[in-house]
């Protein structure tokens, strides 16, 4: 198995398409010669051209607009948001008009868009350019909403994403671009709804999406190392369709559940899990539903309040052991 | 600006045409507001009566094909194109036969095997999609056009200036048609645009290619349409159809128009655009009946087709949420 970074695993599948199908094309602001702002598009304008990776003016309403209407005319565009914090302009064409095209038609019309944008805090770029509203966008029926946390998983997802049918926002975070991993030789498309089990256990089920995963396996680990506990760490990959099953599954077996995201904590997609876990689970659950996230505030610029606020391995641990203490 | 010069190829029979089909867009709006003031009809309706010349001067220069998207104001440029009146009847009254199924409603008339895209709620919404489908269509190198229709009003949002600026340094094949009523809902121009006077202004910070039309003669909107079409078709690149028309009704069925003076609402009817036409095909009391009487036939058709739809399954919300 060949090894990439996540930055290269989204790029493969990116080239993997524009190679296999003309139908697709690529629209972004500074994706071309620049390679995007996080380069993960770097050689994609050069392979493919200035016709199919097209630099943009910075205009997020038209870039997500006119993918819609290229997507409605057949084809199948990918098209990037630099920073998730800039989808706030282009909402009103991801709410309004992607998300609602087929049902306003009855089922007429089809919008085969993937709108691709990554963000996540960690660098102190402050409030503007580290947000993660990914939850804004899994409270639209319309959307699918997939965010991935591995190689394997991002090049997979991204691949099915392209070729789904219905809108998808693709939320990629700015540091996992240069973790590594082992992916399948070939592209293998990865099902949206459908969880993954990254470490399997029988105290506790932590739920993490993004970098969070790999902060809770980092957790996982040292509650092992330092409390003998059995904690299974499960990505649900995509937020919209949810594999409502595959967490019920696990939280029957380690009736205790933590769940843990770098968005902010109140409202955020945690408190969706939560809800349906209590509803769907009330009778395994031997204690409250522990909530990891952002604390309720902007992401400052200085380091250490950024860190202050965002959640952390300590503070996944901190709630496996609040929560087998119960 | 380019000039339009009246051409010698409109015949009389697709004058007649064009009579036919802005009375059936007159007659069938009137019924609309008649059986939405009887409460029949559910909802939120614009209609864009003084107006027709407009939809079916461009509808008519479209091809097969051609794509667009509406506005809220969007029955007469569904009908224009050939949407059967049945089906925009029936959407209106949500039945399962309508045009969008019962799920779009007046302002999202959709009928996607005639190129329309969708009628948008949202004021200047459709605009991005329209240059994206133009630039589908560049990409894929077909002869096809993608037509936006949108008010004076549109032009203050930020999707027009977005689309327009992306559409002219792509070179999308995509016609802009501002139907320019001089009212953004209850603003009157002057309140709402520096250049509300000439529209064909925003176009030429573009640099993009504008044309400048009578939208109250059918005739002009149709030959301008026509060039229009052929520019963008031909990868010249996107025009800005610039229609001077009238409102001559209110924003919506029911508006008391309070901000209205009755010389702006007698203006607007001594430039209706039906008497014109009438006047330029030169018809008889008897011939003009004529066409009228098919129009009510049309219309009364559609209301009982309407009426006697089938209601959607309250269950049926839940379908079409995704592909």
């Amino acid at each position: 198995m060949p090894e990439l970074t996540y930055r290269e695993a989204v790029r493969d599948a990116l080239r993997t398409a524009l190679e296999r199908d003309d139908d697709v094309f690529m629209m972004g602001e500074d994706i071309a010669e620049m390679g995007g702002s996080m380069a993960v598009t770097q050689g994609l304008l050069d392979e493919f051209g200035p016709e199919r990776v097209r630099n943009t003016p910075i205009s997020e309403m038209a870039i997500v607009g006119a993918g819609i209407g290229a997507a409605i005319a057949g084809m199948r565009p990918v098209v990037e948001i630099m920073y998730e914090d800039f989808l706030t302009l282009s909402l009103e064409q991801i709410v309004n008009q992607a998300a609602k095209h087929r049902y306003m038609s009855g089922g007429q019309v089809t919008v085969p868009l993937t709108i691709r944008t990554q963000g996540g805090a960690g660098w102190s770029p402050g409030a503007q350019h580290a947000q993660q509203l990914e939850a804004w966008l899994v409270h639209i029926p319309g959307l699918k909403v997939v965010f991935p946390s591995t190689p394997e998983d991002v090049r997979g997802l991204l691949w099915t994403s392209i070729y789904d049918d219905n809108p998808v926002v693709f939320f990629e975070h700015r540091l996992l671009y240069p973790v590594k991993g082992d992916v399948p030789t070939e592209l293998e498309p990865i099902p949206l709804g459908k969880a993954r089990t990254m470490r399997e256990g029988t105290d506790v089920t932590v739920i993490a999406t993004g970098p969070l995963v790999h902060r809770s396996l980092e957790a996982a680990q040292r509650a092992a190392d330092e409390e003998g506990l059995s904690v299974e760490v499960i990505d649900p990959r995509t937020l919209q369709p949810l594999d409502d099953d595959a967490l019920v599954a696990s939280v029957k077996k380690t009736n205790r559940v933590v769940v843990a995201h770098e968005a902010v904590e109140r409202m955020g997609f945690g408190a969706e899990v939560a809800a349906v876990l209590q509803y769907k689970a009330f009778d395994y659950l031997d204690a409250p539903i522990e909530r990891v996230g952002a604390k309720f505030a902007p992401l400052a610029f200085a380091p250490v309040m950024e860190q202050y606020v965002v959640p952390h391995a300590e503070d996944v641990l901190a709630a496996i052991k609040r929560t087998v203490g119960r | 600006m380019a000039k339009v010069e009246k051409g010698a190829h409109v015949t009389e029979e697709t004058l007649r045409d064009f009579l036919h089909g802005m009375l059936l867009i007159r007659r069938f709006e009137e019924k609309v507001e008649e059986r939405f003031r009887a409460g029949d009809l559910p909802g939120f309706l614009h209609v864009a009566i003084g107006q027709e010349a407009v939809a079916v001067g461009v509808c008519a220069a479209m091809q097969e094909g051609d794509v667009f998207a509406s506005t809220h104001r969007a029955h007469g440029h569904t009908l224009a194109r050939g949407t059967p009146p049945n089906a925009v009847m029936a959407e209106l009254y949500g039945k399962t036969e309508g045009c969008s199924h019962g799920y779009g409603g007046s302002m999202h008339l959709y009928d996607l095997s005639r190129g329309n895209l969708g009628a948008n709620a949202v004021v200047g919404g459709g605009l991005p999609a329209v240059t994206g489908a133009g630039l589908a269509f560049k990409l894929r190198q077909e002869p096809r056009v993608a037509v936006a229709f949108f008010g004076d009003g549109a032009t203050n949002v930020g999707t027009f200036h977005e689309s327009l600026n992306l559409a002219q340094l792509w070179k999308t094949k995509t016609v802009f048609v501002c139907e320019n009523n001089h009212w953004a809902e209850s603003t009157p121009g002057w309140q709402h645009s520096p250049v509300w006077d000439d529209m064909s202004k925003r176009a030429l910070a573009y640099d993009m290619r504008s044309m400048k039309v009578d939208g109250q003669d059918v005739e002009a909107v149709y030959e301008a349409s026509l060039e229009a079409l052929e520019h963008a078709r031909s990868g010249d690149g996107p025009v800005f159809l610039d229609v001077e028309t009238k409102r001559m009704h209110g924003h919506y069925i029911g508006d008391p128009q309070v901000y209205r003076s009755k010389e702006d609402r007698d203006d607007a009817a001594e430039h209706d655009p039906i008497p014109r036409l009438r006047e330029r095909l030169d018809l008889s009391d008897e011939e003009f009946a004529a066409f009228d009487e098919h129009a009510h036939e049309l219309v009364d058709k559609a209301l009982e087709f309407a009426q006697n739809g089938t209601d959607p399954q309250p269950e049926d919300a839940l379908k079409n949420v995704y592909a």
